[in-house]
């Protein structure tokens, strides 16, 4: 065991966070760490720069156009760029649709779309969950029936966050509907604008319109667009789901809330000293930290397993869980943190490239509303029940 | 000890349930936020149904209700997720008005907010005093038989729509004493206030207010000089037991709703209200509800008692537990509604967020933990 940075790994974290520093255009940075919506041209811009590093995908190996980095590396390079306020890379190219296509894709799939995700000259979006079909995926309805050299596929996807900006959506189908239900479904590729491709916004709780619903109506697809073999969708969305939940971990969030909630807490007063001085207050910001660096050490602890070439079984789920607990826990106290403030809310000043007023300033104005949008993160990548079913299942044996 | 209401309560909780249903529903729910008229049409409803002189005294012309009264109404726009400054008027400033002594400008105030035609917001807050009615460094100075106001009032419900200011202002003392506070009535329209409206997370208003040197006349204190702040604390009080009682009218239509879901809801072949994990959840949020009632009832029982340490106990322990308890209860029902509860679409979010608001007004669960803990 050694338990501290390497001199190498250390020299790798400055090397980063100079890089950073340097190239984070500042507009970007200030919309990341006010929690505000960003734009399409806001992910592909820094999507870009860290391309041009040869950055654009830290978790690919190298003959797919990835730096090739260790586990621990992906881990140090996560960290510095949330500390330094740069956007998340999207997963629903780099994450899902890319690990899936180097395992499963064919040559020429690999070819034509794994080098256009590393610049964002495809924006992906992810088709899975639909009304019907939410925990229960198996249930999806979704069909794509054969038609000479082509499938033609209708039904409706919900919950596809993002599919506003897509080009492109990997999507759950049924083709075949007798036997068990996982056993029908195929996994394609949908261009998002092939006629009888509809995107309909669905407004959340924080009064933006980041998912959809997307409607398919005998929209046609060439059969080359189907991955894996017909009926073999669900290994691979399993494959990707596993993908998923490591990324949910949500640490870069965690630190970003705890962040914020500090320089809240040093900031607002209350009987007129800094908040941070109130013994009340400050009790839960600590519990929270300890929270926090308990779900640093364990993602630790997994990202060397991984590294070490060990399974990873039900702990991608715990951290899920605990990573959206911890969230949603620093969310509820930033809010506090507020006071009165948490009220008053102008939902345009989460748009970038607002100028208008607020009661209290930007950083007050979204307390509430991150606190609302944060209840998504134990629903979605599967919701915390499914997770404790998972857990539960591997430790009773039953 | 008795718990039932009686025949002419119910009538009122009927009526005004009634009401609610046929006028006051949710798919029109945007409109009463966003729309001035109609947000002006629902207060003359209220006013026309006596709602909003509940709690005047009948030979003042009002319906000479109470607590009581006041719970069964609130429960009931609690259910109905209503919008419209009530608390600040029907309760906050009547109590405050009602307990001058008579005279023709006791009499003119308390016709003018029972019948709709002058709304008054409370502002009590300033910007870095958080929920402390006692942090108040906004000033009112003696000038002949005068006052001239400067300062800085924050989160003022409804402030913006206000014809009449009920301010809180130092005439003595420093930020934090009790003495010195006295409560001025003001034109909102005077000259050198400057109102900041912003919409609020659940659908409402609340501003900003500055004051620059507005003068007032001797007749606009109300209560005695440096003496508002107890009025204002015993005024507040009143408010916080009817938002306990919202509080729990909006947890009970949560459950009715969420348990509408898991009955409906189907997943795994089966409705997901047979899944014992959320079974449990569910019995959660009924103890959750049930807890808040028994703490709203407490709050009327002793909204009226003379020890002001036994009432003021009980109001802080109410809204203590229908902050917790709200907040458990709308997360939950969130949670239980999966995706659907995270859209602005369904009925539940608009109910989370009212809860919410709830509990950040006068007060949230710590600061009522705190106060109670000073009187321990």
């Amino acid at each position: 065991m050694n338990l501290t940075e390497t001199p190498a790994e250390a020299l790798f974290r400055t090397e980063i966070r100079h890089f950073v520093e340097a190239n984070l255009p500042r507009t970007i940075r200030d919309d990341v760490l006010a929690f505000k919506h960003l734009t399409k041209d806001q992910y592909v811009r820094w999507q870009r720069i860290l391309a041009g590093q040869g950055w654009g995908a830290p978790g690919w190996p190298a003959e797919y156009g990835g730096p090739g980095w260790s586990a621990v590396q992906r881990s140090i390079f996560d960290d510095e760029c949330y500390k330094a306020g740069a956007p998340r890379q999207l997963p629903f190219g780099l994450s899902m649709i890319g690990p899936v296509l180097m395992k499963f894709g064919t040559a020429e799939q690999q070819a034509r779309y794994l080098p256009r995700i590393i610049r964002m000259d495809d924006w992906w979006c992810q088709g899975y969950s639909e009304p019907g079909a939410g925990s229960d995926l198996a249930a999806l309805k979704t069909v794509a029936r054969r038609d000479g050299g082509e499938y033609v596929v209708s039904g409706q996807k919900t919950w596809t966050t993002l599919a506003q900006y897509a080009d492109w959506m990997f999507c759950l189908v049924r083709t075949r509907s007798e036997g068990k239900p996982q056993e029908g479904i195929s996994f394609v590729l949908i261009d998002m604008r092939a006629p009888g491709v509809r995107v309909r916004p669905i407004r959340t709780l924080d009064l933006g319109a980041d998912v959809n619903e997307v409607f398919l109506d005998d929209v046609r697809i060439p059969v080359a667009n189907l991955v894996g073999p017909e009926h073999g969708g669900w290994t691979i969305a399993k494959y990707l789901l596993g993908h998923e939940r490591t990324n949910i971990a949500g640490i870069g969030m965690c630190r970003r809330l705890s962040a914020s909630l500090k320089e809240y807490a040093k900031r607002q007063t209350k009987h007129g000293r800094p908040l941070i001085e109130d013994v009340r207050f400050r009790d839960r910001m600590v519990k929270l930290e300890i929270d926090l660096l308990s779900h640093e050490w364990s993602l630790m602890r997994l990202i060397s397993l991984e590294q070490a070439g060990r399974p990873v079984g039900v702990e991608a789920s715990m951290l899920k869980i605990r990573g959206s607990e911890i969230q949603q826990d620093l969310g509820e106290l930033l809010m506090e943190s507020a006071g009165p403030y948490a009220l008053p809310f102008v939902a345009e000043a989460l748009d970038s490239g607002f100028e208008g007023e607020t009661a209290a300033g930007i950083g007050l104005n979204s307390v509430a509303a991150l606190y609302f949008d944060l209840r998504k993160v134990s629903i979605y990548g599967g919701t915390n029940e499914v997770q404790k079913n998972i857990i539960a299942k591997s430790v009773l044996g039953l | 000890m008795d718990f039932e209401i009686n025949d002419e309560q119910r009538l009122l909780a009927d009526s005004v349930g009634r009401w609610l249903d046929a006028d006051y529903r949710f798919e029109d729910f945007r409109r009463f936020a966003a729309d001035a008229s109609v947000a002006r049409q629902n207060w003359a409803c209220l006013a026309e149904l006596g709602l909003l002189g509940v709690n005047i005294p009948e030979k003042d012309g009002g319906l000479g209700g109470g607590a009581i009264e006041t719970l069964l109404i609130m429960q009931q726009f609690g259910r109905a997720l209503v919008v419209d400054p009530y608390v600040s008027n029907a309760v906050i400033a009547v109590a405050l008005v009602a307990a001058e002594p008579a005279g023709e400008r006791r009499s003119r105030l308390l016709e003018q907010i029972g019948a709709g035609s002058c709304r008054v917001s409370i502002a009590a807050l300033e910007p870095d005093g958080r929920f402390d009615l006692s942090l108040v460094r906004t000033v009112a100075k003696a000038e002949g038989g005068a006052f001239s106001l400067s300062g800085r009032k924050a989160v003022v419900i409804h402030g913006d729509t206000a014809d009449q200011l009920i301010v809180s202002a130092r005439t003595a003392g420093g930020a934090g004493e009790t003495h010195g506070i006295s409560l001025f009535l003001v034109d909102a329209h005077s000259p050198g206030i400057e109102i900041r409206g912003f919409p609020t997370i659940d659908g409402q208003r609340a501003a900003e207010v500055h004051f620059k040197e507005v003068r007032v006349d001797q007749g606009a204190l109300l209560g005695g000089l440096h003496g508002g702040a107890e009025p204002l604390e015993w005024a507040v009080d009143r408010g916080i037991a009817a938002l306990c009682a919202e509080a729990c009218g909006a947890m009970e239509k949560l459950l009715e709703l969420t348990a509408e879901h898991l009955r409906t809801r189907k997943q795994f072949g089966q409705p997901i209200g047979k899944f014992q994990a959320l079974q449990h959840r569910v019995a959660d949020m009924a103890i959750a509800v049930e807890q808040t009632r028994s703490m709203a009832v407490l709050a009327a029982a002793k909204i009226d008692v003379a020890d002001r340490a036994e009432r003021r106990r009980a109001i802080s322990a109410a809204k203590a537990m229908a902050g917790r308890c709200g907040r458990l209860v709308a997360q939950q029902a969130v949670q239980l509604h999966g995706g659907m509860g995270m859209t602005d679409e369904i009925q539940v979010g608009y109910y989370f967020k009212r809860l919410t608001a709830i509990d950040v007004t006068w007060g949230n669960v710590e600061h009522h933990v705190e106060l109670y803990g000073d009187l321990l």
